[in-house]
């Protein structure tokens, strides 16, 4: 039986094994603790445990300040008062200097649902990806956010982890090799490609399955890293392929998909679709509902994935 | 109708309609029941049928989060049907977890994300006064809210441009997300730090309309003024009651219906 857990519960218990060995770590939130999931580190080292309240400019530059004096701060909070409230304290005080500073933001994307689009970050990724010297990691089950948080340790330098809040059943192993930069081909298959992040790998898997079924064959790639982009996979698709669909729970413009285009411009003809969403704002209601209006769904990829084949030459 | 009943009544829908939509803010929403009751049902100058009249009175929750309370008031008041609740947060319906005034009406400026609505009010009051206009513009603010450094922002040009037609309203109910206001980020005397930023200060019962009202009717010129409400959050349901793990859970039955029965309001269908 695959595990089931949600992923800010696997960051929050990876935050915490890796301060068994680490104790350089440190963790700041700002009074959302329980729900990021910092409280895991908080309740087993209290003493490395930051709470610097509903402040998250003072929380990044604080950050700063640790990473300056050799510590590695681990800064947690929604997304979107994250990477979004904070953006200029991270491009500034963080990113700009190369500092030691991880960034895991939890509640990204449309599956905050109920909350709204006040809520719902979907530029996230863009606004850290236009950051020179940012790694950004987007993790797809609970497997793969322990590898994240733990290999976040060996980059030198900022990176972002976008943690989603909902519990995923996972299904990648744990003995996969997760490498930031480095791709995962899932499924292998020749008449198009799938290039998904996060919550949409699931989406992505079922999208080739349904596909399989109506004789077409796709393969499937967990694009973890946005940043530095595995731009020799994605050629490698346009080639193998000849058609190119990416999958993201953001906007289609500055995420995953404009990532890809700015790979593909120039060197492939493939035609190529971005799945995600569409230049607008999210809003209220139940996450399963608004990945569907939003067309966020297995059975949207594989329309896109038709639709892309049938504009090869 | 007596006003302790109506308060009842405005808690009780505003539960239903948390327990409704199982997600939502009860903590908050209960508190600030009065301080609502104080503007919408007294003091403030406004048409409901009428919701975008140019001289109405602005109000704005700047702890967004606390809107279902908002949603029931609005909808006694007349904005929209009281079967909206019933769909609050549901992807076919205007009520969104947080305010939007491009979809409620009623609703005079979007919050959500903590800090920018009492900065928003600030300006309204400046544009306000730039329009020649004397409506006033009232704030509602919570107590975590305040550790945003733009409230003190706000709070700045709100005295430097002496905007006596704007009033900040705090919800004191000494709780946030993560525990009390003093474990989390102590906000030290609050009073003493608005009236060192040159506010009028007062503080009241926050649980008694009558008084807050009659704080906020207080005659002062050329300054902004600050009413610190004195409240319990989860207020009037005894197990929600000074809980910080009520902030953002919606009941369960059994809970709603215990909720319901302390009201003494009958659950209708
Ligand atoms: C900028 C921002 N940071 C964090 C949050 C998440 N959040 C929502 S409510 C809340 C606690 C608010 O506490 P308080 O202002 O005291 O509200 P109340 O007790 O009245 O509910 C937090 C941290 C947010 N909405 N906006
Ligand atoms: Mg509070």
């Amino acid at each position: 039986m695959a595990e089931s857990k949600s992923l800010r519960v696997a960051y929050g218990e990876a935050l915490a094994e890796i301060g068994a060995e680490h104790k350089e770590v440190v963790v700041l939130d700002a009074d959302l603790a329980h729900a990021t999931m910092t409280a895991i580190f908080a309740d087993k080292y209290p003493e490395r445990f930051y709470n610097m309240g509903i402040a998250e400019a003072n929380l990044m530059c604080a950050a700063s300040g640790f990473a300056y004096s050799g510590l590695t701060p681990f800064v947690s909070t929604f997304a979107m008062f994250g990477a979004g409230r904070a953006y200029e304290m991270i491009r500034n005080s963080i990113s700009y200097c190369n500092l030691n500073v991880k960034l895991g933001f939890s509640h990204s994307g449309l599956c905050v649902g109920e909350d709204g689009g006040s809520h719902q970050s979907i530029e996230d990724i863009a606004l850290m990806r236009v950051l020179p010297g940012m790694t950004i990691l987007v993790p797809c089950d609970s497997i793969e956010m322990k590898k994240a948080v733990r290999a976040s340790l060996d980059i030198p330098g900022p990176v972002y982890i976008r943690v989603a809040r909902p519990v995923v059943d996972s299904f990648t192993n744990p003995e996969d090799e997760f490498i930031p930069g480095k791709a995962n081909i899932l499924r292998e298959g020749s008449d198009v490609a799938i290039i998904a992040t996060g919550l949409m790998v699931t989406e992505a898997l079922e999208a080739a399955e349904k596909l399989s079924k109506e004789g077409v064959s796709a393969s499937v790639v967990n694009m973890h890293t946005i940043k530095p982009l595995d731009e020799k996979c994605v050629l490698e698709m346009a080639e193998k392929c000849g058609a190119i669909v990416t999958a993201e729970e953001h906007s289609i413009i500055g995420g995953l998909g404009s990532a890809v285009a700015e790979t593909l411009a120039g060197k492939s003809a493939a035609p190529f679709i971005r799945v995600g969403i569409q230049d607008k704002f999210g809003k209220s209601g139940k996450p399963s509902e608004l990945f569907c209006e939003y067309g966020l769904t297995g059975s949207n990829i594989a329309d896109q994935c038709k639709k892309a084949i049938a504009q090869k030459k | 109708m007596d006003k302790k009943q109506k308060a009842r009544e405005l808690r009780a829908a505003t539960l239903t309609s948390i327990y409704g939509a199982q997600s939502g803010h009860p903590g908050g929403s209960l508190s600030v029941v009065e301080i609502l009751q104080a503007l919408y049902y007294d003091v403030a100058n406004i048409k409901p049928e009428d919701p975008q009249w140019e001289d109405r009175d602005r109000i704005v929750l700047s702890k967004g989060h606390a809107c279902p309370a908002l949603y029931a008031v609005l909808a006694d008041k007349g904005y929209y049907p009281s079967c909206d609740l019933d769909k609050l947060r549901q992807a076919d319906c205007h009520l969104q977890g947080h305010p939007d005034a491009c979809k409620t009406p009623g609703i005079d400026v979007n919050t959500g994300s903590l800090g920018q609505g009492v900065a928003i009010a600030g300006g309204l009051a400046m544009a306000a006064k730039h329009n020649g206009r004397s409506y006033q513009v009232f704030a509602i603010v919570g107590d975590g809210e305040l550790q945003e450094g733009i409230c003190w922002e706000a709070a700045m040009s709100a005295a430097h441009y002496k905007l006596d037609n704007l009033v900040v309203l705090l919800d004191y109910n000494g709780l946030q997300i993560d525990g009390r206001n003093d474990e989390v980020m102590s906000l030290g005397d609050i009073m003493k730090k608005y009236e060192a930023f040159g506010f009028d200060c007062q503080a009241v019962d926050g649980h008694d309309a009558d008084a807050i009202a009659s704080a906020i009717r207080k005659p002062v010129s050329g300054k902004p003024r600050f009413i610190c409400c004195k409240t319990v959050k989860g207020k009037g349901v005894s197990f929600m009651e000074d809980q910080a793990g009520w902030h953002g859970k919606a009941p369960s039955k059994e809970e709603y219906e215990q909720a319901m029965k302390e009201l003494g309001v009958e659950i209708n269908g």
